[in-house]
């Protein structure tokens, strides 16, 4: 445990951290472009370079490792000549094309500038080196070879962390480049990665490039819904509309990473299929309703059918959150009614050795440690072929997506009554006698339990559209009024109940959860 | 020095074949060497030789070795860097071509030392004779029993491997050659990790050039003293000048280590011909700072030239008569940094390209007066910058040049030309690879 001093503070650092992250540990920023925590240290970018006492030259922080005794200067005279004239040399041959860069207003060359260089060019228009500009390199990533810095972050990410190296470094000197190795295309799973890691404008993301300009969009803290994982994510979003997944760092869940299906399927949940209004069943079609009419119908229906045990099932599916699950389970037990749940992903579905899960659902842990059977279904749908239910609430999940479809329609052309509750219109709530529309995952807050049983927190980043509401406010209000008890009033108060229950979630609160997860105590 | 031994070649024809050389006295340092020392007992007599690095850098050879793990269970890797590329040298080539055995000897002797017994000859992609020379060479040594399994019925196993570069500068670069030997672009390594504790494979190696290599049978024949006691004690031994440029008779200089630039010039090369004079000569190859006529009475060892404000390197010795435009000469060194900077450290990859443009305008119009400073600002600022010494290597004459003849780049300048070219002429385009 050595004792360094950086910039007169000084501090123990644990053995092997190198300076840059020393200073980073008590909020000294090193500026660098090719460091970065999830690669292999490169050192090829010179940003990072400062003074340290009785070293004849500068020494890259990135590199270094602190001894005991060393006396670091990152804003040392020295320093400074040393960051401004790698800022030059960096831009000496950039186009400065910031103006029609998607990268401007998260540029590391950007804000660099303004913080060590903030000089004029020496380095006349017509004398800067050209390259290409605008090249499709794979499904998701463009590249602009004039902005590359050459500091060989996604080069490294495709060699360490993918192992496929559809990217390499050719030419030399100061006509190097990015360029796809031959007969390659940047197509693997985490291929989007390479877009945020890039410090630059020279790896862009086609599907958002000029979508935003990014110092006009929102973040908001969550997880990928995407499969059983849970990556962390931020949801980029302005004005209710969602524009970019971005990973967040969490080193037990995802590091700095996330699958490029997991990243696109934000924008998939704005698509058309979306119920914007509950919908009551008339005569021949469904008609939109008020909120309260529809709701209200629905309880008293519930509570009717609940006057006979065992005349009512409850569908629950790995999509839901772990608070709707709980506000499910409640409805359930108040009306005597069977509860099981189902995990289904697309037939074909697969996982790999790193973040990508073979069960697309977020959230089949939560219902696992929530004590649902995850195979209860075929029963429930045999007693409503049986004629036994009188009531089935169907809660995210699309019975005929994955169970046979002429089973399914011939079981619920049985139940008098059918409540689906889903963000989504789907096959199996054409049999609903009212559909409640809730909120996707980003439009709600809640927590989903990943593959590993960490529960993880969702933030709301964006209403839901029309007039949806988040399921847990729906499901809270449901049950408060077929039990004629208090509402919660917050998902956080839910997850309380839910974690006083007993089981899986003892202990944990949205507080202790925070921000990286908190893995549930198993039951 | 009346007798040769590096450029033994020189005196005894057909050396180069197995037969030849074993007549006059061949592999018998090697023997000795296996025979009756202990690789820890090498290591010092080398070290108390005070041998130096013959590439450039003129680190002590003995205490690299030195600095490979005691213990470890990886195998131990030898690396010859006859990547000789330094614009104005051609020394180890010679020893390759006309004299292999000589260099496998130093091999075989210093691969026992180290423990190793895998050596790879790094050699430049360009030096076709040598590549096949140094393969008949390394054939003829196994098929002696020279090389291959129980070497002198020792129990001692070495393979030596040639191999060619494919055309860099920077492969020359130590931890560059080890990437490209490992078949990967040849960026310079940070270090640390040093090669002795990580370098080829991941294993300890020690990188050595073609001519250090060639001293070490001399040194286990005749002893760390008399090797000493050629030239200055801290820089001894014999050593291979590069004479080229506007001397009369250009070539490689077996001299002792010490001899005065002066004596190199005049004496051995045979003055400046045409009646001309001097005006600068470069005394270690086109990266290290070029000398003025006023400064060559220095004596050229590793110590005594870096004291009189350059470097030995690669002792590849570039001579200039008053005919030489100053600014086309440091235009020329120019371009091929340029050319050969890896790209890798942001300061290189763009220093090199932009002081070959102002030295470019400056040659051929379009300069301002201020790039003569411009010139030092950004040799300054690429110097001491960057993973390996290539931005040093860039700078360093960038400095001298402009230092010393800082007249001739004003006028450069004011006049809008080179004033010993007609203004007619265009600059050549520039190749890239």
């Amino acid at each position: 445990m050595p004792t360094v001093e950086i910039d007169g503070q000084k501090l123990e650092v644990a053995d092997g951290l190198t300076v840059i992250q020393a200073a980073d540990s008590i909020g000294i920023e090193i500026p660098h472009y090719c460091w970065h925590p999830g690669l292999s240290i490169s050192g090829n970018c010179r940003m990072c370079l400062v003074e340290i006492e009785k070293s004849p030259k500068l020494q890259i922080a990135c590199n270094t490792r602190c001894t005991e005794g060393m006396v670091v200067h990152t804003k040392s005279e020295k320093t400074q000549i040393a960051q401004k004239a790698v800022l030059e040399f960096l831009l000496i041959n950039h186009p400065i094309d910031c103006p029609v860069c998607d990268q401007a207003g998260e540029c590391k060359l950007q804000e660099y500038y303004m913080d060590y260089d903030r000089q004029r060019s020496r380095m006349p228009l017509e004398a800067k080196v050209h390259k290409k500009k605008a090249i499709p390199i794979g499904p998701y990533v463009m590249l602009d070879q004039e902005r590359c810095v050459l500091c060989a972050r996604c080069t490294r990410f495709l060699d360490e962390v993918t192992h496929t190296s559809e990217l390499g470094i050719y030419q030399r000197g100061d006509h190097s480049e990015i360029a796809l190795a031959p007969n390659k295309t940047l197509d693997n799973a985490y291929s989007a990665n390479v877009v945020d890691i890039c410090p630059v404008g020279a790896l862009t993301n086609r599907e958002f490039r000029f979508q935003a300009r990014v110092w006009y969009l929102e973040r908001t803290e969550s997880v990928c819904g995407g499969c059983a994982n849970g990556c962390n994510i931020e949801v980029y979003h302005r004005e209710g509309r969602i524009y970019r997944f971005q990973p967040r760092a969490n080193p037990d869940v995802n590091q700095y990473w996330m699958c490029d299906a997991g990243r696109h399927s934000g924008m998939a949940l704005q698509g058309e299929g979306r119920l914007m209004q509950p919908l009551v069943r008339g005569a021949d079609r469904f008609a939109p309703a008020e909120w309260g009419a529809a709701a209200g119908e629905a309880a008293r229906a519930l509570r009717d059918a609940g006057r006979t045990p065992g005349a009512v099932g409850i569908v629950v599916s790995a999509r839901a959150t772990n608070e709707e699950v709980f506000l499910a389970r409640r409805l359930g037990a108040h009306l005597g009614a069977t509860v099981t749940a189902v995990s289904w992903s697309p037939p074909g579905a697969t996982g790999d050795d790193f973040l990508i899960k073979a069960d697309k659902n977020p959230n089949t842990q939560g219902l696992v440690r929530q004590g649902l059977a995850l195979d209860g279904v075929d029963a429930l749908l045999a007693a409503a072929a049986a004629g036994t239910l009188q009531a089935l609430v169907i809660l995210r999940s699309d019975l005929t997506a994955w169970c046979d479809a002429t089973v399914v329609h011939a079981a619920l052309e049985r139940v008098p009554y059918v409540l689906v509750l889903d963000a989504d219109q789907h096959e199996a709530a054409q049999f609903a006698n009212v559909i409640l529309p809730i909120g996707a995952y980003t439009e709600s807050d809640g927590t989903f339990t990943n593959f590993a049983g960490r529960v993880q927190r969702l933030r709301q980043a964006v209403a839901p559209p029309g007039e949806a509401r988040p399921g847990w406010v729906v499901l809270d209000e449901l049950v408060a009024s077929v039990a004629a008890t208090p509402a919660f009033g917050s998902a956080s108060a839910v997850f309380d109940a839910l974690a006083a229950d007993g089981g899986g979630f003892a202990g944990l609160s949205y507080d202790v959860i925070g921000a990286q997860g908190r893995v549930a105590p198993t039951a | 020095m009346a007798e040769r031994l590096l450029l033994r070649c020189r005196d005894i024809p057909g050396l180069r074949q197995i037969d030849t050389y074993l007549q006059h006295g061949g592999y018998e340092a090697c023997r000795k060497a296996i025979a009756s020392h202990t690789p820890e007992h090498l290591i010092d007599m080398v070290k108390a030789s005070n041998l130096r690095g013959r590439g450039g850098a003129g680190f002590p050879t003995g205490m690299k070795w030195s600095f490979l793990p005691k213990q470890t269970e990886k195998p131990v890797y030898l690396c010859v860097n006859a990547d000789e590329s330094e614009p104005g040298t051609f020394k180890d080539r010679e020893i390759m071509e006309d004299d292999p055995h000589q260099l496998l000897e130093g091999i075989i002797i210093t691969s026992f030392a180290i423990r190793c017994h895998t050596a790879y000859i790094y050699i430049r992609g360009e030096m076709e004779t040598g590549y096949d020379r140094l393969w008949v060479a390394v054939r003829e040594a196994y098929a002696k029993g020279f090389l291959g399994k129980n070497i002198f019925g020792s129990g001692f196993d070495l393979d030596v491997i040639v191999h060619r570069g494919a055309g860099a500068y920077i492969c020359g670069e130590e931890t560059g050659l080890i990437e490209s030997l490992e078949g990967k672009r040849a960026y310079p390594r940070i270090k640390p990790p040093f090669p002795a504790v990580q370098g080829l494979f991941q294993c300890p190696t020690i990188v050595n050039n073609v001519e250090t290599l060639a001293c070490v049978p001399h040194i286990v024949l005749r002893g760390a003293d008399w090797f000493r006691g050629i030239g200055p004690e801290k820089s001894p031994g014999p050593k291979l000048f590069c004479v080229s440029g506007h001397v009369v008779k250009p070539g490689t200089y077996e001299l002792p280590m010490g001899t005065p630039l002066r004596e190199i010039i005049y004496d051995h090369a045979g003055g400046i011909p045409n009646g001309r004079k001097l005006k600068g000569v470069i005394p270690g190859g086109a990266s290290m700072p070029i000398f003025t006529p006023d400064e060559i009475d220095v004596p050229m060892d590793m110590d005594s030239v870096q004291k009189a404000g350059s470097f030995l390197g690669s002792a590849g010795v570039i001579v200039m008569d008053d005919s030489v435009c100053m600014v086309g000469a440091m235009l020329l060194l120019s371009q091929f940094f340029h050319h050969e900077s890896c790209g890798q450290c942001t300061p290189c990859r763009e220093g090199t390209g932009w002081l070959n443009k102002v030295l470019t305008r400056l040659e051929y119009g379009g300069a301002s007066p201020a790039d003569a400073d411009l010139l030092l600002n950004i040799a300054g600022n690429m110097m001491g910058n960057t993973i390996c010494a290539l931005a040093d290597a860039a700078a360093m004459p960038v400095r001298a040049f402009v230092t010393k003849y800082r007249a001739e780049f004003e006028q450069h300048a004011a006049l809008g030309r080179c004033p010993l070219r007609s203004a007619a002429q265009e600059p050549r385009a520039h190749a890239h690879g």
